[in-house]
């Protein structure tokens, strides 16, 4: 099947209860995939009740979730993790921060992106200056200021040394900044900017890459399946007993324009699983309920930390490189609540974890021609079926 | 609750009441998160604590500027953790002498509303969310008595604090229940730079001292008992309620 591209949201909603929901059950979805591969003119677009595909609302949840079921939030805040820089020779450079490394807070992991801006796509993009450990860069957040100039004195530009460069991708760096603690927070809030995306209308704010949970900033791009949730939603959700609980995983990039380095992503991701996570899974177990992440970084977290401990869920801190994808059978989530993805994209292919690919692109056709968009601000996918059994 | 322990944001901690609330609360055990737009002052007030043993981190924004909410919360997050208590006690005057509201500018009553009300609700938004989804939390709203009462050139400040404790009171009615609650307070009259500016001849021998206000705060604060929505008056509290 030759799938279309699906239409990008190019803006953040408004109103997070307008996102359309396709619910996709694996179960009625395996049955009628095996029969679609025996009879492809068989399944025509729009036989939707066959496949066991429900075309609704994010508000659908009400009901496609029932009582003892739990939901999974990453409760990460988004960071401002695009730097604009110079190098000690007076290079332009984009920094991204792609996940935080060491404690303290300074030190970071980071990729370069060479000249150019939100409007072009990275893989468009020249490539950045080759830059060795030792090397200064100067972050200059005047440019972020506000714009009635009323607030403070200019303060010195943010500075950071490279401690390494990655024997894989010149691209990806290690970095340390020269202040810590408040200050340091202080200064990445005034001189970075969200990672920004060619196919939104307009470059993005701080708060428009935020979930309405959002906690401590440790995602570098949003955790967008989140994006859909509102508060009336989830507190009635609340209110129908069915249980909300967090983990906060360390988003990084999704992609950095470079074909070899985007290969090697996701690299390794910090994750914490609160104690009471662990205690609303194992009562969403015991009571037959479903666990359902929202979000592929929810699952990693999850996931990844059940496999740190032989599969069963611990409360704590860690990090993950756990790949998601058709060899990775989850043991700890039923279903997953998640953007609609384009076939090709490493996205689709961590939805194999869920569903099996052939009913994966019938739903992505379905989706596609019904008018859902895609994208972090798009429509949305709830890959659900029926409790696993005990084990 | 008790205070050991927690994260706690106060706003307009750098002098007055806020400073005197961070001082109490530090002596607590609380892991303190302050907010002001003097650099230098709340440095002050942060290093102090630092020194006498507390944890307090100073976090130089301006509440009533939109884009520096998630940089508040984000810091806070990243410094202290779980915000687990929010005290919006950062105050815009208005014009200063104060003026009647036929002298008012227009721009001035829209300074005072964004720090005194626009400010605090959207810090609200962006600390109140990670709250419900612990199911726990307190915000408390410093209010005035100019809220209640029409008095003569307070017209900006007494409403903005008006919107601001029929703001609390309706987070309070649509969130009751879910483990986040709500109070506001009144502090009353203080002697504090904010009072000196507003009335220069005031009797100070008749004006509360902040730390004394801090101290019935920090109790309320500590108050599970205290209905959602309640609107307390600082004078009229006693500790052994």
């Amino acid at each position: 099947m030759q799938a279309a591209a699906m239409q990008p949201a190019a803006w953040p909603r408004r109103d997070a209860s307008a996102t359309r929901l396709l619910h996709v059950d694996p179960g009625a979805g395996r049955r009628t995939a095996r029969a679609a591969l025996r009879h492809p003119a068989a399944v025509t677009p729009g036989s939707s009740r066959r496949r066991g595909f429900v075309d609704g609302r994010i508000g659908d949840l009400r009901v496609l979730l029932r009582e003892g079921d739990l939901l999974v939030v990453n409760d990460a805040a988004t960071l401002p993790a695009s730097l604009r820089g110079v190098t000690d020779e007076g290079a332009a450079v984009e920094v991204r921060l792609v996940g935080r490394e060491g404690e303290g807070g300074g030190c970071w992991r980071a990729a370069l992106f060479g000249a150019g801006d939100w409007r072009q796509r990275t893989e468009d993009r020249p490539p950045p200056p080759a830059l060795g450990a030792g090397e200064e860069l100067r972050f200059d957040g005047a440019a972020t200021r506000g714009e009635d100039g009323r607030r403070g004195r200019p303060d010195g530009p943010l500075r950071a040394t490279i401690t390494s460069v990655d024997v894989g991708s010149p691209r990806l760096i290690s970095l340390c900044f020269a202040t810590r603690g408040a200050a340091l927070w202080r200064a990445l809030y005034r001189a970075a900017r969200p990672v920004q995306y060619a196919h939104t209308a307009r470059p993005l704010a701080l708060w428009q890459v935020q979930t309405a949970y959002a906690a401590r900033p440790w995602a570098v791009e949003a955790p967008s399946a989140g994006l859909a949730l509102s508060w009336e939603l989830l507190l009635d959700l609340r209110r129908r007993g069915i249980a909300i609980a967090r983990v906060t995983h360390a988003a990084g990039l999704s992609s950095t324009g470079d074909g070899e380095l985007d290969a090697r992503l996701p690299l390794a991701e910090r994750y914490e699983v609160p104690e009471e996570t662990v205690r609303a899974v194992a009562a969403a177990r015991r009571h037959g309920g479903r666990v359902v992440a929202v979000g592929t970084t929810a699952v990693r977290a999850l996931e990844g930390n059940a496999r740190s401990h032989r599969g069963r869920l611990v409360a704590g801190g860690g990090t993950t490189k756990l790949r998601l994808g058709p060899a990775m059978r989850p043991r700890v989530v039923d279903g997953i609540l998640t953007g609609v993805h384009d076939p090709g994209t490493s996205h689709f292919a961590l939805l194999e974890s869920f569903a099996p690919p052939a009913l994966l692109l019938e739903a992505h056709a379905f989706a596609s021609e019904r008018g859902y968009l895609g994208h972090e601000f798009g429509d949305a996918m709830l890959i659900l079926g029926e409790p696993r059994k005990a084990e | 609750m008790d205070i050991q322990g927690r994260g706690v944001l106060i706003t307009g901690a750098s002098r007055g009441l806020g400073a005197a609330l961070a001082r109490t609360l530090a002596r607590q055990g609380a892991r303190l998160a302050l907010v002001a737009r003097g650099e230098q002052a709340l440095d002050e007030v942060a290093a102090a604590i630092r020194a006498a043993g507390g944890e307090a981190h100073a976090i130089v924004a301006d509440v009533g500027a939109k884009e520096e909410v998630y940089p508040i919360a984000g810091a806070a997050a990243s410094l202290v953790g779980e915000i687990e208590v929010l005290v919006h006690n950062a105050s815009d005057l208005g014009p200063v002498p104060l003026a009647l509201l036929a002298d008012t500018a227009c721009e001035e009553l829209e300074r005072v509303l964004a720090v005194n009300v626009v400010g605090p609700f959207r810090l609200t938004k962006a600390l109140a969310g990670p709250m419900l989804l612990r199911q726990r939390g307190l915000v408390v709203h410093v209010s005035s008595d100019a809220a209640t009462a029409a008095y003569p050139r307070w017209g900006a400040y007494g409403a903005s604090k008006a919107a601001l404790d029929h703001l609390a009171r309706t987070w309070a009615a649509e969130l009751d229940g879910s483990g986040v609650r709500f109070f506001g307070v009144d502090p009353g009259e203080m002697d504090t730079a904010m009072h000196a500016a507003a009335v220069p001849d005031a009797d100070r021998r008749t004006l509360a001292r902040p730390e004394e206000v801090a101290c019935k705060l920090a109790q309320m604060i500590g108050d599970d008992s205290i209905p959602n929505g309640a609107r307390l008056e600082a004078a009229a509290w006693t500790a052994a309620r």
